[in-house]
């Protein structure tokens, strides 16, 4: 019988071309391997990188489109309060710029309904549909936003059709969440704990961390800021709170913690992206937002617009981002709304106070 | 003998059941043996039985039981007791301690005082299988030091949900019973103390975690590689090294220029297994006791690497022009 020494040398060689491919393949620069593209988004050796496949990052392609903006109006126009009544937040435009906003606005939230889902067509200032009133609301946000709140939306900006995409009632709102029923008497109580959740990516952390923190942004804050023990004593349970709205966020910009943090110490700012400024911002534009307007609007919702607490449809770091870190991929189409949905102020530098 | 390369026993010896070594000073009488098992010759011992409860291991079953339904039913609870919600989700439900303004006052059994009666439960459970542990070694005429291995990781489940919530002042530090419920606290633990992997008794736990491993690794290959010399009988071996010892040794002298004994290596492996959750429990002991911020404790030590900052300030400290 003949015994066939193996070819080590052979061997060793393959091994080192295979070895080499293998490491030249974890590369981090965007180059695609299979299918994946990861980015350094920090220092070297911080794990600070943001992956995406490219399948998902196709069909958020796809998903995220904004439809191109009405053709500019006619400068030579009357004031629209001239022509029209009971022009309550809108008297600031020209006829053409408030006909130009209406048909962009139909489009955006109610392609199908047209017109009269908000006006009553034999008397367009007839104040008798709940839909107008939420529209004015809405208008007036979306120029608060744009106006106020530049240091998240920067110069990009919002329209209706940043959370609406065609649907009178935007695909993520969010509405107070209990759970499921629970038995009562002696059996502990949940406490809004202890159940699978969407909201915060399927773990078990609090399944409404919106609820609390949304409503007071302050207390997102957890981590112990010394290195001893001292008067600070946020508790874990509190932490379980604010793990599940980051996860949530996490989730809504379909990025991962590494997008605003460097891990090794989450709270630190000097080791942190420009990002989680934005995000900062954007925690208490939402805050405002639902209390100032959406809280505003859920008093003239009919009760099938509710949700099952009986609040109203509220906003979250979702409900714009739908999956992606800038609302419709960056689109700029606010930017040709200036005058109906601004002033675009842009963000404005921090001073020392 | 190429029965001893495969990695499952090859080799059944079957005798006559062996009931053991006369019990002395025992109030129970051993049960008899069972009888044998071809599959579990397969990984071990064929022969099943016979078993020793004793009145500890009768009492920890009782109460282990009772600590396992409160948990359980009270999950099932949690879902308004829908079997199919119970078992669809059964990995996220959780039984949580009392929240923290009861600190360690006694709640209501809904508002956590299931919880504490589970813990007080599970806890004499363990404590008395650990002294039927203790008494069974002893009855033996053995040394106690599975009972000692065993005291060890009671160390860490005690000071987690024992004496760190008792110091704290507060049950709600305690850790969650549930699958997913406890990894999410042990990650949630983590953020608040300002990011575990910057204590220095939990870089210790890991390192005899993971020395633990790698340990049972050599030790295991070791002994099967020279059980063709007859390698397994180490205990022989202590006192009369055969050839199987000195091929092990010199492999090991070959490859690393130290060789531990058939004695020494199994000190090795009890104390990196003991000191792993000897030193995590002293780390969890000190989070939030003593330290409150383990980054910022590791920068105040030098333990930390420092890397280029940028000049990015916390947007909460600077007013902004309106």
């Amino acid at each position: 019988m003949t015994r066939y020494a193996p070819n080590w040398r052979l061997l060793a060689a393959i091994a080192v071309v295979g070895l080499s491919g293998l490491l030249a393949s974890c590369r981090d620069d965007g180059t695609s391997v299979l299918g994946k593209t990861s980015n350094q988004t920090g220092y070297r050796g911080t794990g600070m990188v943001q992956i995406a496949s490219k399948s998902a990052t196709e069909a958020l392609k796809l998903k995220n489109v904004a439809p191109p903006p009405e053709d500019p109006a006619d400068p030579d126009s009357k004031p629209a309060k001239e022509v029209y009544q009971n022009i309550q937040v809108l008297g600031d435009l020209t006829e053409n710029e408030l006909m130009r906003l209406m048909a962009s606005m139909t489009t955006w939230v109610a392609p199908e309904e047209g017109c009269n889902f908000c006006h009553n067509p034999e008397n367009l200032a007839d104040d008798s549909l709940y839909t107008k009133k939420v529209a004015r609301h809405m208008i007036e946000m979306v120029r608060s936003i744009n106006s106020k709140w530049g240091n998240h939306v920067g110069t990009t900006g919002v329209t209706c059709y940043t959370c609406h995409r065609g649907k009178a009632v935007p695909e993520f709102v969010w509405f107070g969440n209990s759970g499921p029923k629970q038995a009562q008497g002696m059996a502990r109580d949940r406490e809004g704990r202890g159940l699978a959740s969407a909201t915060v990516g399927e773990t078990s952390l609090p399944y409404d961390p919106l609820t609390p923190l949304l409503a007071h942004p302050d207390d997102i804050r957890v981590v112990g800021k010394k290195a001893l023990v001292s008067a600070y004593i946020p508790t874990t349970m509190q932490t379980e709170t604010t793990y599940g709205l980051m996860i949530h966020m996490s989730e809504a910009l379909g990025v991962n913690c590494t997008f605003c943090h460097n891990t090794r110490s989450i709270a630190s700012w000097p080791q942190s992206t420009p990002q989680r400024v934005t995000a900062w911002y954007g925690l208490r534009m939402v805050s405002e937002v639902n209390k100032q307007y959406l809280d505003v609007v859920a008093g003239l919702l009919p009760a099938s617009h509710l949700g099952p607490e009986g609040d109203g449809p509220k906003v979250s770091c979702e409900t714009c981002h739908q999956g992606v870190s800038k609302p419709l991929l960056g689109a700029t189409l606010a930017k040709s709304y200036a005058k109906e949905l601004g002033p675009i102020t842009g963000p404005t530098p921090p001073v020392k106070p | 003998m190429t029965d001893y390369q495969n990695i499952f026993t090859r080799i059944q010896v079957r005798g006559p059941a062996y009931a053991g070594v006369e019990p002395t000073h025992t109030a129970w009488q051993r049960q008899p043996a069972l009888g044998f098992s071809y599959w579990l010759g397969k990984i071990g011992d064929a022969q099943l039985g016979p078993i020793y409860l004793g009145w500890t291991g009768v009492i920890s079953l009782m109460f282990g039981f009772v600590a396992f339904e409160i948990i359980g039913l009270n999950m099932l609870a949690s879902v308004n007791w829908s079997p199919m919600q119970f078992v669809r989700q059964l990995p996220w439900l959780a039984l949580e301690p009392p929240s923290a303004k009861w600190g360690l006052a006694l709640p209501p059994m809904a508002q956590g005082g299931w919880w504490i009666l589970a813990g007080f439960c599970l806890t004499v459970s363990i404590l008395l299988w650990w002294a039927k542990v203790y008494a069974r070694a002893r009855a033996l005429g053995m040394g106690t030091h599975v009972a000692w291995a065993f005291a060890a990781a009671i160390w860490l489940y005690l000071v987690l949900g024992f004496i760190r919530p008792l110091i704290m002042g507060s049950w709600s530090e305690a850790v969650p019973f549930g699958i997913f419920p406890h990894l999410d606290w042990v990650a949630a633990f983590s953020i608040r103390y300002g990011n575990l992997f910057y204590n220095p008794f939990h870089c210790l736990s890991i390192a005899f975690l993971y020395g633990s491993v790698l340990l049972f690794a050599m030790h295991a290959a070791t002994i099967l590689a020279v059980s063709r010399y007859g390698g397994e009988r180490e205990i022989e071996q202590i006192v009369d090294r055969g050839t199987a010892t000195e091929r092990a040794a010199l492999f090991w002298r070959w490859t690393m220029g130290f060789n531990a004994t058939m004695e020494s290596i199994h000190r090795w492996a009890w104390w990196f297994a003991v000191l792993c959750p000897l030193t995590g429990g002293m780390g969890i002991l000190l989070t939030g006791t003593v330290v409150d911020n383990w980054y910022l404790w590791a920068v105040a030590h030098g333990v930390a690497p420092a890397y280029p900052l940028n000049s990015i300030v916390d947007p909460a400290t600077v007013g902004v022009l309106k």
